[in-house]
This record gives C-alpha cells, sequence and structure tokens, in this order.
C-alpha cells in the first residue's frame, strides 16, 4: 500500500505494510537512522520524532497513522529555532554518553520546549520520564533544557 | 570454554554431531605484523610513525582508537593522552575506529577488547609513548631544516618552537618527519607540564550523538542484506521441538528461515517482516534438563552450595579463636538475584561471509577475539575476518560476548547474503549472559567494645570464569570474580575466612558493570554497618578505625562525608548512608541520602561520592562515568531481578524490567581526590557502593536491614 507523508520537509511515499511502525519506515525504508529502536513498546521513548509537532514514539506508531502529516525526526530538527537551541544546550552540557538515546532524548525536549518557554523541573519529570538512559545523563539533560529554554528567552 | 556451535551444513544444524569448539583464540597475526599492516600505506605525505595516530599536511592529527566506545568516553580519553605527549593543538585532534588488530591489544588483555575499566590504565605508557615518538620525530625534522639541534627546540600546540622564535607547524613537518628514525624509548612528559590531560574536556563525539548521524551497530547496511530476528533457545540446553516455517515464509517480504543451534531465524527484507515472521513461527520448545527452572530452585541450588564451601579465598588468623574469644556474634544472609545489562542499543550485529572472507560491522567489546571465533564459525583464518568497530548503545560487559556476532555470521554464511541479525528488547532480556545471583552468609565476632575479631563470609554464585570461555576455576577452585571486593575487602580484623561454594543453576552468567563487586560491596559494606551500629558507633567512624593502613579508602571516605555534610543533621525525613569500595584500581565512597514513605516508597535525593582514581585523564569524564555507575547500580537496587519460571525468564522489557527514570534521579556530586598515583579504572567504580550506601540509609531511616536485593518496599512498610 502507498503511503504518503512529509518527513523533514521532504515529500516521501512508501510503498509498505500500514501496519509496519513509522521507525522501520524511517530507518530502513529512508534511511533516517538517528531515530533509534529501544524496546518497541513504547516504554523507552529511543524513537520519539515528532508527528505534526506533537511528540510520538514510532516503534508504536502504525505507518498509516503518518498518512497525510508532517515527520520530523532527530535530522530535521535543527530546523527550528527550539531545535537548534536544544542541541546548542546538548553541546555546551556535552549531555551524550552512549548517545543511543539522545535522539528520542532531545525529540522529547524540544516538544516540550516547543509547548512551554520556561518548564519547570516538575514540567521536565512529565515530559522526559517516558524516555530511558541507562548512562544516566538525567542530569545533565535536565541541566540543558534549562539552558536551551534560557537561549529561546533571549531570542535564540 | 563455553561455547560450542554445530558444523555449519545447510540443512541438519539441529541434527548433526559435528561439533565446532571455539575459544576466544586470538587472532594468529604476529604484533609486528600487525602494527605494520595497521600503520600501512599512509598517503604518501601523511606521517603516521605507528598505529595510534596520524599528521596530514594541513596540520590535522588523527587519533586512531583501538578500545571500543560504549558512553565511556574512550574515543576523547585515548585522544587525550596521544595529544598530551604528541603536544598537539586539540583543536585540530579528530578521532576514528582502529580496525582489529594485534597493533591495538589491550596490554592488560593481551587481545583487543574493552573491558573491566582498563582502556586508560592498560594503554598509560604505550599510547602516550606513541604520541611522544611522534613529537620527537617532527622535532628532529625541524631541527634537520633548521640545521639546529633538536634539544635547543620546544613544542607546543602543534608547533615545533626554535631558540629566536622561529616556528614550524606539524603539517609543514610531515614529509620530513617521516623520514626520522623512530625513536626506541620515547621520554614522556613530567606531569606538572601537561596541558590536556587532567582538564575536564568535552567529548569528541558528541555532536554526532546530538544530530543522528553517530552510527551504532545497529544503523550498520549494506545493499542487498537482510534482517534476521531470532526464535532463540529461552534457556541455555533448550532444543525447538516444532515451527512452522510455512507460516513465517507467508509473511510478505520473508525469504528464508534457518535454524542454527541457538534458534531459528527468520531473514528477511526488513525488521517488521522478519519480526512477524519469527513470531508466525509458533515454535515449542524441548527445554532440556533446565525445563522445571525457577526461581526457588536457584535459591535451593544456591543453599546446596553453601552447605560446603570448599574453596578458601581468604584465610586470615583462625576464625575459631576469634569466635571463642568474640563478646558477642552476629549473623547475616545476603542475596542478590541474576540481572540483565539492558543496554539501550538492543544486540545486533551486521555480518557478510564472502567467500574466505567475512565482515562485520558491530558494536562490540571483543573487537580481537572476534577475529578467531568468527574465523572458526566461518571456517576462514582469522586475518580474513574484518572487525568494523561501530559505536555501542551501551556494553556494561554483555557486548564483550561472542554470541550475537556468532550466530550473525552463521546466517550469512548459510544464507548466502549479508544479515544483521537484530534482537527484539524481549530477546535481548531473555538471551542470558546475566549477572550472576549470589548468596552469602556472615559470621561476625565482636569483642566486648564492638571491635570485629572474626569475620567469617560464606559466599554460593555460579561461576563467571568457568562461563567465560577464556578463563579456568584455578585449582583453588575460587572463583576469582565470585569473591572479589569480598575476599579482599580492607578491613583489618584479625581472623578472617572467606570460603566460596560453585553453585551453578543453569542461567549463563557474564560480567555486568563492575562484575562481582557489584553484589560483594552490598554485602560487605552492608554487614560492616551492621557491625557498627551492633557496637553503636558510628558508621563512618567505626569504617576509618578499620581502614588504617588504607589511606587512600579513609582518603575518599573522609572526602565524601566531607561533601555530604556527615557531621551536620538533615531535614526531618531525610537520611544518610556511607559505603566505600575499591575495584578496578580505584577508590570511590559515595553517601545516599534518603527518604522512605510510610507505604514503604524510597526516594534517594542525593549522591555525594568520591573518587580516587590515581592520575587522571578527563575528569568530565571521571565525573560523568561516577554519576553513570551510581544509576546504573540504582536501578539495579531498586528494581533489578530477573527470575525464572518453568525454564524461562519472567521479564521481557521495561515495564516488568524497570529502570531509573529522570523523575527519580536524585542529585548527584563527584569529588575526585588530587592524586599522583597509578591510574585506575573510571567505567565501573562507581556502581558498587551505590547499593550498600542506599541499605544503610534505609537502615538509618526506619531501622530495618534490607539484605536482599532489590530492596523489598513492602517491608518498610510502616502501620
Amino acid at each position: 500500500m502507498s503511503i504518503s507523508m512529509t518527513v523533514n520537509g521532504k515529500a516521501v511515499t512508501l510503498d509498505a505494510d500500514p501496519q509496519m511502525p513509522l521507525l522501520w519506515a524511517l530507518r530502513e525504508d529512508l534511511q533516517l537512522t538517528g531515530t533509534k529502536f529501544g524496546c518497541g513498546m513504547a516504554l523507552c521513548g529511543a524513537c520519539t520524532v515528532h508527528l505534526d509537532g506533537q511528540p510520538v514514539r514510532a516503534c508504536q506508531t502504525p505507518l498509516e497513522a503518518a498518512a497525510g502529516k508532517k515527520i520530523t525526526t532527530i535530522e530535521g530538527v535543527a530546523a527550528t529555532p527550539t531545535g537548534r537551541a536544544v542541541q546548542k544546550a546538548w553541546l555546551k552540557i556535552d549531555v551524550p554518553q552512549c548517545g543511543y538515546c539522545q535522539s528520542g532524548q532531545i525529540m522529547s525536549a524540544c516538544a516540550l520546549l516547543a509547548g512551554k518557554k520556561k518548564p519547570t523541573d516538575a514540567d521536565i519529570d512529565g515530559a522526559m520520564s517516558g524516555n530511558v538512559c541507562r548512562c544516566g545523563t538525567y542530569n545533565q539533560i535536565r541541566a540543558a533544557i534549562h539552558d536551551a529554554s534560557a537561549t529561546l528567552a533571549k531570542g535564540g | 570454554m563455553g561455547i560450542t556451535v554445530e558444523s555449519p551444513s545447510r540443512r541438519g544444524l539441529l541434527k548433526t554431531g559435528a561439533a565446532l569448539t571455539l575459544s576466544f583464540a586470538l587472532p594468529l597475526a604476529t604484533t609486528r605484523a600487525a602494527l605494520a599492516q595497521a600503520a600501512s600505506a599512509p598517503a604518501s605525505n601523511t606521517f603516521a610513525p605507528n598505529a595510534w595516530l596520524r599528521i596530514t599536511p594541513d596540520g590535522k592529527v588523527t587519533v586512531v582508537c583501538g578500545s571500543a566506545e560504549m558512553g565511556q568516553g574512550v574515543l576523547t580519553a585515548i585522544p587525550m593522552m596521544v595529544a598530551e605527549e604528541l603536544d598537539a593543538d586539540w583543536a585540530l585532534v579528530s578521532v576514528e575506529q582502529a580496525p582489529a588488530s594485534a597493533a591495538y591489544n589491550n596490554p592488560m588483555f593481551g587481545m583487543q577488547a574493552t573491558g573491566g575499566s582498563t582502556t586508560v590504565r592498560a594503554h598509560w605508557t604505550p599510547v602516550r609513548q606513541a604520541g611522544a615518538a611522534a613529537r620527537q620525530m617532527l622535532v628532529a625534522a625541524a631541527a634537520q631544516q633548521w640545521g639546529v639541534d633538536a634539544a635547543s627546540l620546544r613544542t607546543e600546540r602543534g608547533q615545533v618552537i626554535g631558540p629566536n622564535g622561529r616556528q614550524l607547524g606539524y603539517g609543514a613537518l610531515v614529509e620530513a618527519a617521516a623520514k626520522q628514525a623512530v625513536p626506541e624509548k620515547p621520554v614522556l612528559k613530567d606531569r606538572k607540564d601537561f596541558r590536556i590531560m587532567g582538564k575536564p574536556t568535552r567529548r569528541l563525539d558528541s555532536a554526532a550523538k546530538i544530530n543522528g548521524t553517530a552510527k551504532f551497530g545497529i544503523d550498520a547496511h549494506v545493499e542487498g542484506m537482510l534482517v534476521a530476528v531470532m526464535a532463540r533457545a529461552p534457556i541455555a540446553g533448550a532444543k525447538p521441538k516444532a515451527f512452522d516455517e510455512g507460516k513465517a515464509k507467508a509473511i510478505k517480504g520473508v525469504r528464508k528461515v534457518i535454524a542454527i543451534p541457538s534458534g531459528v531465524a527468520v531473514l528477511a527484507d526488513g525488521y517488521w517482516a522478519a519480526k512477524q515472521g519469527r513470531d508466525a513461527l509458533g515454535i515449542e520448545w524441548d527445554l532440556g534438563a533446565h525445563a522445571d527452572l525457577s526461581t526457588d530452585k536457584v535459591s535451593a541450588t544456591l543453599d546446596e552450595a553453601l552447605q560446603n564451601p570448599s574453596a578458601i579465598a581468604r584465610e586470615t588468623g583462625n576464625v575459631k579463636d576469634g569466635s571463642a574469644n568474640s563478646a558477642r556474634s552476629l549473623t547475616a544472609q545476603y542475596d542478590v538475584p541474576y540481572l540483565a545489562h539492558a543496554c539501550m542499543e538492543p544486540l545486533n550485529c551486521l555480518a557478510w561471509v564472502r567467500g574466505d572472507e567475512v565482515t562485520i560491522w558491530a558494536g562490540t567489546q571483543s573487537q580481537g577475539p572476534a577475529q578467531g571465533i568468527l574465523s572458526q564459525v566461518a571456517q576462514v583464518t582469522p586475518a580474513k575476518v574484518k572487525v568494523n568497530t561501530l559505536l555501542l548503545g551501551g556494553g556494561f560487559g554483555r557486548r564483550f560476548a561472542p554470541d550475537f556476532t556468532i550466530d550473525a555470521t552463521l546466517l550469512s554464511k548459510l544464507s548466502g547474503s549479508p544479515v544483521k541479525l537484530v534482537y527484539t528488547r524481549e530477546d535481548d532480556m531473555a538471551a542470558g549472559y546475566y549477572r550472576p545471583t549470589s548468596r552469602v552468609r556472615f559470621e561476625a565476632g565482636l569483642d566486648d567494645k564492638g571491635q570485629p575479631l572474626m569475620l567469617r563470609a560464606e559466599v554460593a554464585s555460579p561461576s563467571i570464569m568457568a562461563a567465560s570461555g577464556f578463563m579456568k576455576i584455578p585449582d583453588s577452585g575460587v572463583d576469582a570474580m565470585a569473591v572479589e571486593g569480598l575476599a579482599d575487602h580492607p578491613y583489618e580484623i584479625p581472623h578472617q575466612r572467606v570460603a566460596y561454594g560453585r553453585a551453578e543453576p543453569g542461567p549463563q552468567v557474564w560480567f555486568w558493570r563492575s562484575v562481582g563487586h557489584s553484589q560483594n560491596a552490598f554485602f560487605i559494606e552492608s554487614f560492616i554497618d551492621e557491625l557498627a551500629h551492633a557496637a553503636k558507633a558510628d558508621p563512618l567512624k567505626y569504617r576509618l578505625a578499620l581502614l588504617e593502613k588504607h589511606p587512600r579508602a579513609r582518603g575518599v571516605l573522609l572526602l565524601a562525608a566531607e561533601k555530604a555534610g556527615w557531621s551536620r543533621a538533615l531535614p526531618k525525613g531525610r537520611h544518610r548512608g556511607i559505603a566505600v569500595a575499591e575495584s578496578f584500581g580505584t577508590w570511590v565512597a559515595e553517601v545516599a541520602e534518603v527518604s522512605v514513605s510510610k507505604d514503604g516508597a524510597i526516594k534517594v535525593h542525593r549522591v555525594t561520592a568520591a573518587v580516587d582514581c590515581g592520575q587522571t585523564v578527563n575528569p568530565q569524564t571521571i565525573a560523568r562515568q561516577i554519576e553513570g555507575a551510581v544509576v546504573y547500580g540504582l536501578s539495579a537496587a531498586l528494581y533489578g531481578r530477573i527470575t525464572f519460571k518453568d525454564g524461562k525468564v519472567e521479564q521481557s522489557n521495561f515495564h516488568d524490567y524497570p529502570v531509573l527514570r529522570l523523575n527519580e534521579m536524585p542529585k548527584v556530586d563527584v569529588h575526585i581526590v588530587q592524586s599522583s598515583e597509578a591510574p585506575g579504572g573510571i567505567g565501573e567504580p562507581g556502581t558498587p557502593p551505590i547499593a550498600p550506601a542506599v541499605a544503610n540509609a534505609i537502615f538509618a531511616a526506619t531501622g530495618k536491614r534490607l539484605r536482599q536485593l532489590p530492596f523489598d518496599g513492602e517491608a518498610l512498610k510502616r502501620a
């Protein structure tokens, strides 16, 4: 079945099983491998992408649910001021260790900041606790979100 | 020797007997040949004096790192060590991953492998010498060009500097430097002259990990590859009884179904088809000898081993005398379960067997052994096995095991296609290679002042040494990993005996971040706390009094206590616990600040760590590794347990194998002791002290001693 959507600003049409999770369309059909497979059950957040601006777990989003929608992945997140501020903060704080979860962390953080320019620690807890990091970078993630928020408050 | 793979003939893999025994054999190439190979054929205008670095005419320095990067920062630490002695301009330094080659053998292992918190320690001298040799050759080239004595020249930030302010950048010297003799004994810098090492430095691999371009094993791709998902034996020794190949093949995109010794693989155009195909197999297992494995049976096996723990790991004084002279005695039993590593990146490997050549792309901690093992799997020579080491989405010891590279290689050989084997999370969780369960029984005798005269510890645990495939249990019968941290704990107690009883309930055991220390620090540091409370002593002071001959242990205890405000009162409801442990050449003390709610919920608010790892390379990495190791140990202490029922693992994914999440994250402060001691490891030593520090804080909060991991909140409920 043919399914069309916009991925990082580009129109794409895929001939694939509509029930296949969006994750595998991104990683295998489009070779956008920055979005990671972690659990397959929306438990770890490694596969987080934006669907019409909302954070979704691509491992539990059937491809057909993305039809006609705008998808943003880690590869395209720098197109927005929020994405740029978050990536800059991540680099400044030097957040990653193994790095495997960081695409998903950044996508969740961007979605948080897009909706709430100055998130509190409680907001961060709420938005980020679905993203697992086994290396334990949580305190750096929190610091980077506050840093990105400050950057955005200054107008980027 | 743990791995047996039957002869990979196309159909009868499960039937034929011709067993091929694999060992962690090293590649046959000699170090000399490998060095030549690794440094061979650089472009003519590139200065590549050894396997570890090359410099191009633009002055750029590329450091080649032979260790695998799993978050522990080797892709930054190794370049810092080279760049320090090279006197490079850090802004011009980049890093790339080495191929598998004996040139990159880890001197502590004698093979190219990453684990045991060894990378910095093992390469401390040779890697710096590689940089120093290059620097000396650059200086010699400049001296020749200027017609001056090399001794009159110095170097700074990628420049050779002459007596009257003349300068030549390294880039301008590459051709001339390549013609200089390689110094046999390169001179290393004095510590006081370090400009790069010892300074907090940002990682070289962060940018790629932030913009989605970083390549992990699971991102490997070659044209025409098939993706494999396997139905894997649920327990060691299980064999498939029946499966429906037709149903799997009916899924669109499924190409092949192949049975191999570890299970049945479905190969498809992509992951989704392969997984659906695998699920459609409806495989039934003959579980074999462990069909009735249960957590109760595991426990019974440990008890059985404790009836006669005959291997003596430590004998000091005479415990009988110690016991007879004691005013009072304490006994306690402690337990820890099996644990999964649960790396963020599920196990995977892309393998391509072409004729007499094997190429793999994988995040593996054992690149060197992979050459030897996969050469036997594919029946080629080790030199024909090419290992492309990609980033590891977590390792924690799990990726030291060869199982996933073996299966991918077999599947490629049997299918004739490049095959990327991908584990689902559930496969990863159930695939064995667990941190061993362990049980210890302590008995201590105290004098009338509460000081310990006698300590007896009897441990039952499966043997990692026996399971490893490259180690053997020594004649003493003591598995060194089962007792590490316990047989060699630092407390001065006159009469001591530590005995080990091997218990093998069945599940495959393996190295897990900090290995035996992960449980033994919990055991000894909790029990010492029990003794302190029995003596009505402050747990810090009690420890210090027993550590007079161990200044580094005292140093980290005192530093952690000071920074945590040990002697200051805490807000109501908050309580502290302290623990200390040496592992991998590094001392770490941690103070945990904890509260326990009425319904038994444990909250860790803050952890203050002090670390003495000797001389440092990158203090930023040290702080982050300690913090990360605390998180890893907290996940295990609060939640981690792999249990068994009817021969199968009961956990499957992050809902029933929970790990610490951001909303539970304590504040963590890490304080590093300034030291001129030899460097210690840093990837693992932060893990051992956290469980006992929290257990001791829970005791301070509730008066209840939790002697089992994970902590049982039910036991803490207050009416």
